[in-house]
């Protein structure tokens, strides 16, 4: 009963979505407030629809319905309970399910909480939102139905894939959609504020929650993203350019150059055109990334079922949704009034350069991500790109952007002194100048690179600091009068700074991680001790384990220093009987500034199922070790939280919150607090 | 400053990140991109030894080895990768995927050596046990030895 009325419900969110899209277009078009005010209640009503389909999909998942084909084929009745709702999203037809929850809860929120926009424009962005809507509900109820019985019905299930098996995983998906879908907000204002023909500050202002929010869900999701292939791959990386991850990683760039050029836009009237160009191409990048993903021409993990039909269903959507607003770009953008103008060194012509550079990396990206495909269409020639293309396009155009974002804040809007801010970053510069010379003098043989790369995150973390420093004028008043501009500061330069310093913690992550990391792999029996950058590892050997889905190998590593005892670490190797699939689980210790990482594998694991007796040396129990030193490598996580907690500061600022009354007339330009 | 002049700054610089860009790219592709061969292509085309490329085929069914001595450290494996047709022999040294199997799709970066054999630095570590690498496919199709039930031929 409970599957029919999730997929009842469901239906019945497409027939509101389908109103939704229609009804207040018109009133807006007549002006008439009756039409228009359908958008909201029928929001709320999608809204209510899907997330009672949705709670119907997960009960099944929870109870272990196994008439229900979905559950049958991606769950099992011994799985924990976690990995029963996380299943609910583990597979294609789920997973849409969570799309268009999201999609809808975005939908309902610009409902509830756009009370003060105008309401001709509430009434279009809402359409919009439901014009995606009916897409993707149209998609899931005629290609992907969640719903769909299975007679008989099998005794159990067919177990999530054991690699989705994990408490990180679990949460990634949500995630990474809120940010991906999140992106349909700031698309429905943009695509609303075409329709309408203008675009001014207060439409800025409007739009910057929305992107701010799916900024930082997507700088979460990501983070989750790539914490779980640092851990479960085994292979020490932690990103690894493959397409699937630059799927979420194009929209995240397109996002905060959008970030950056809706300031423009809300304080000096400016690039208005490019903002709306952004923001329609922020969330097309979400769904090629959702076509990548799902439409299995990209096999990976997260290509959960190849279905032609389904594939060519999102082509179609996505050739309507981008083909769409670009036209309706093209044909209206003209009629955009020009805003202010500014010089070239100034706050605007900074956010420029970020746009643009931001924009280009975003471009190497999408070129390296689809030219495999483009060449296999074309003359069917199979190629690969891999991080060394990355690292030869992407990084060296992300080094400017990281120098110009210390300086940046310090230019004022308009026209700015290039050589008194330089002149003000001076203590930045001293520190990433110590930071460079202590990298030489500490790391024995630091490459040339590598230091710079130190150097730079010091200068990004020092510089925003400094930026903070200048505002709450730090040594040139009483201290207390610096601590109480301080408290005073809006939340959004708080945010900024944070966000700001959260990337040079970011970098120096990154960099050491890669410049420094040491690799031992070889074979250990118990009693073996292994040396990895000053850490003794000894092997224990191995003891066997049943868990609730899967049987476990578990490794023992005691790890001393200097004959101190520092850890005892378990990698071990997790068997789930009814996918008949390995997984690896690595130990990771970390101090913080760097992780102790351990993984083991069954050396002849890969010549036991031919059958084939012809293997003279076998390895007599020995065991193959991956043993990793990854200096500074959690950095790189506790920088995209930074990024993240900046962006929340930021959205808690009060002049971003969509319920605050828009202040009559803008702040005085002379506020040192304008300034962002 | 006038909206022409801004708008030919604005231009300028636009123009300079985009030429970076493509050159940037043009020459990263011409270094970086990796093809991929079978083991039917690497003896009827000539790759060059010491370029990077990707092959791909099925681990032959009894050939990996362990070349090393009983009791040594080494990691070091051998075997050979087949597209049915031809085979092309294979050394690795570092730890096998999960998914590795004898008779199973494998897809293995690395370089081809003057002695013919191929000198793997990755061994692509698949996702799923039903698996079947595309290019994998591909190459057994075709070297005929494709069968549609998704499981190859046995020799």
């Amino acid at each position: 009963m409970i599957p029919e009325i999730g997929h009842y419900a469901l239906i019945l969110a497409l027939a509101v979505a389908l109103v939704q899209a229609s009804l207040p277009l018109v009133g807006a078009a007549r002006n008439d407030l009756a039409l228009m005010d359908i958008g909201r209640s029928a929001a709320l009503a999608q809204f209510g629809f899907i997330a009672l389909a949705f709670a119907c999909l997960m009960q099944c998942y929870v109870v272990s319905d196994f008439s229900v084909a979905t559950v049958a084929e991606n769950s099992n009745s011994a799985m924990p309970l976690l990995y029963k709702i996380a299943g609910t999203w583990g597979n294609h037809e789920g997973s849409m399910v969570l799309w268009v929850f999201i999609l809808a809860l975005f939908g309902a929120s610009v409902a509830a909480f756009g009370r003060n926009l105008p309401p001709s424009l509430r009434a279009r962005v809402l359409s919009v939102q439901a014009m995606t809507g009916v897409a993707f509900l149209a998609f899931i109820v005629f290609t992907s139905n969640p719903f769909l019985r299975l007679n008989p019905a099998p005794p159990d299930g067919n177990d999530l894939n054991p690699l989705l098996q994990d408490p990180g995983l679990a949460f990634h998906p949500p995630f990474l959609y809120l940010g991906y879908v999140g992106f349909s907000t700031t698309f429905s204002f943009a695509v609303a504020a075409l329709i309408e023909g203008r675009v001014d500050p207060a439409w800025a202002r409007w739009v910057r929650p929305w992107t701010l929010a799916a900024w930082v869900a997507l700088t979460i999701g990501i983070a989750m993203g790539s914490w779980w292939s640092y851990y479960t791959l085994g292979w020490g990386g932690w990103w690894f350019w493959d397409p699937v991850e630059n799927a979420s990683f194009m929209p995240w760039l397109a996002g905060t150059a959008l970030l950056h050029s809706a300031i423009v836009a809300e304080k000096r009237d400016a690039l208005k055109s490019w903002t709306i160009l952004l923001a329609i191409l922020a969330f097309a990048l979400s769904l090629i990334g959702t076509f990548l993903v799902r439409s299995g021409i990209l096999t990976s993990v997260h290509a959960f079922a190849v279905d032609p039909r389904r594939g060519v269903f999102i082509l179609a959507i996505l050739i309507v949704a981008i083909g769409g607003p670009l036209a309706l770009y093209a044909w209206r953008a003209p009629q955009l009034k020009l805003g202010g103008i500014f010089a070239p060194i100034s706050r605007e012509g900074a956010m420029v350069l970020n746009n643009l550079l931001l924009s280009t990396g975003c471009a190497t990206v999408f070129l390296g991500t689809l030219y495999p495909l483009f060449l296999d269409a074309i003359n069917g020639s199979k190629v690969s790109v891999g991080p060394p293309f990355f690292d030869a396009t992407f990084v060296p155009l992300m080094v400017p952007l990281v120098i110009v974002m210390a300086v940046a804040p310090l230019i004022a809007w308009k026209r700015g002194d290039l050589a008194g801010a330089l002149g003000r970053l001076w203590a930045a510069a001293a520190i990433s100048g110590l930071v460079a010379l202590g990298t030489y003098i500490a790391v024995h043989g630091a490459s040339v690179l590598a230091i710079f790369g130190m150097a730079l995150a010091a200068w990004c973390s020092a510089g925003a600091l400094v930026e903070v420093a200048q505002r709450v004028r730090l040594f040139r008043v009483p201290f207390a009068d610096s601590v109480r501009r301080l408290l005073s500061l809006p939340r959004s330069a708080w945010g900024m700074t944070i966000a700001h310093f959260g990337i040079g913690v970011f970098i120096a992550g990154v960099t050491a991680s890669s410049a420094w990391q040491v690799e031992k792999v070889q074979l250990v029996r118990p009693g073996d001790t292994v040396d990895v950058a000053g850490y003794a590892f000894t092997f224990e050997g191995v003891v066997e384990a049943q868990g609730p889905n899967y049987i476990e190998r578990r490794g023992t590593f005691v790890v001393t220093r200097d004959g101190r005892p520092v850890a005892t670490m378990h990698p071990s190797k997790k068997f789930y009987p009814v996918q008949q699939q390995t997984t690896t689980d690595a130990a990771i210790h970390t101090f913080w500034i760097a992780d102790l990482y351990a993984t083991i594998s069954d050396p002849d694991e890969g010549t036991q199922e031919g059958g084939a007796p012809a293997f003279p040396n076998r390895a007599d129990g020995a065991w193959a070790a991956r043993l990793y030193y990854n200096p500074l490598v959690p950095w790189i996580w506790i920088g995209a939280i930074i990024m993240a907690f900046g962006g929340i500061a930021s959205l808690t600022d009060r002049r971003h919150r969509v319920g605050a009354p828009v202040p009559a007339r803008a702040r005085p330009a002379a506020a040192p607090a304008a300034a962002e | 400053m006038t909206r022409k002049r801004r708008r030919l700054y604005l231009l300028g610089l636009f123009l300079v990140g985009v030429g970076t860009a493509t050159a940037l790219t043009l020459s990263a592709f011409r270094d970086n991109l990796v093809f991929f061969y079978s083991p039917s292509d690497l003896v009827e085309k000539h790759v060059p030894p010491g370029r990077t490329v990707r092959i791909g085929g099925l681990v032959e069914q009894g050939s990996v080895l362990r070349t090393a001595e009983a009791g040594s450290k080494a990691v070091e494996i051998t075997f050979k990768v087949t597209d049915l047709s031809h085979d092309v022999p294979v050394v690795y040294s570092g730890i096998i995927p999960d998914l590795f199997r004898e008779g199973q799709g494998v897809v293995a970066n690395g370089k081809m050596g003057s002695d013919g054999v191929f000198h793997a630095s990755e061994l692509l570590a698949k996702h799923d046990e039903k698996y079947m690498p595309p290019e994998v496919a591909e190459a057994l199709k075709k070297s005929g030895h494709w069968q549609e039930t998704g499981v190859p031929a046995k020799k």
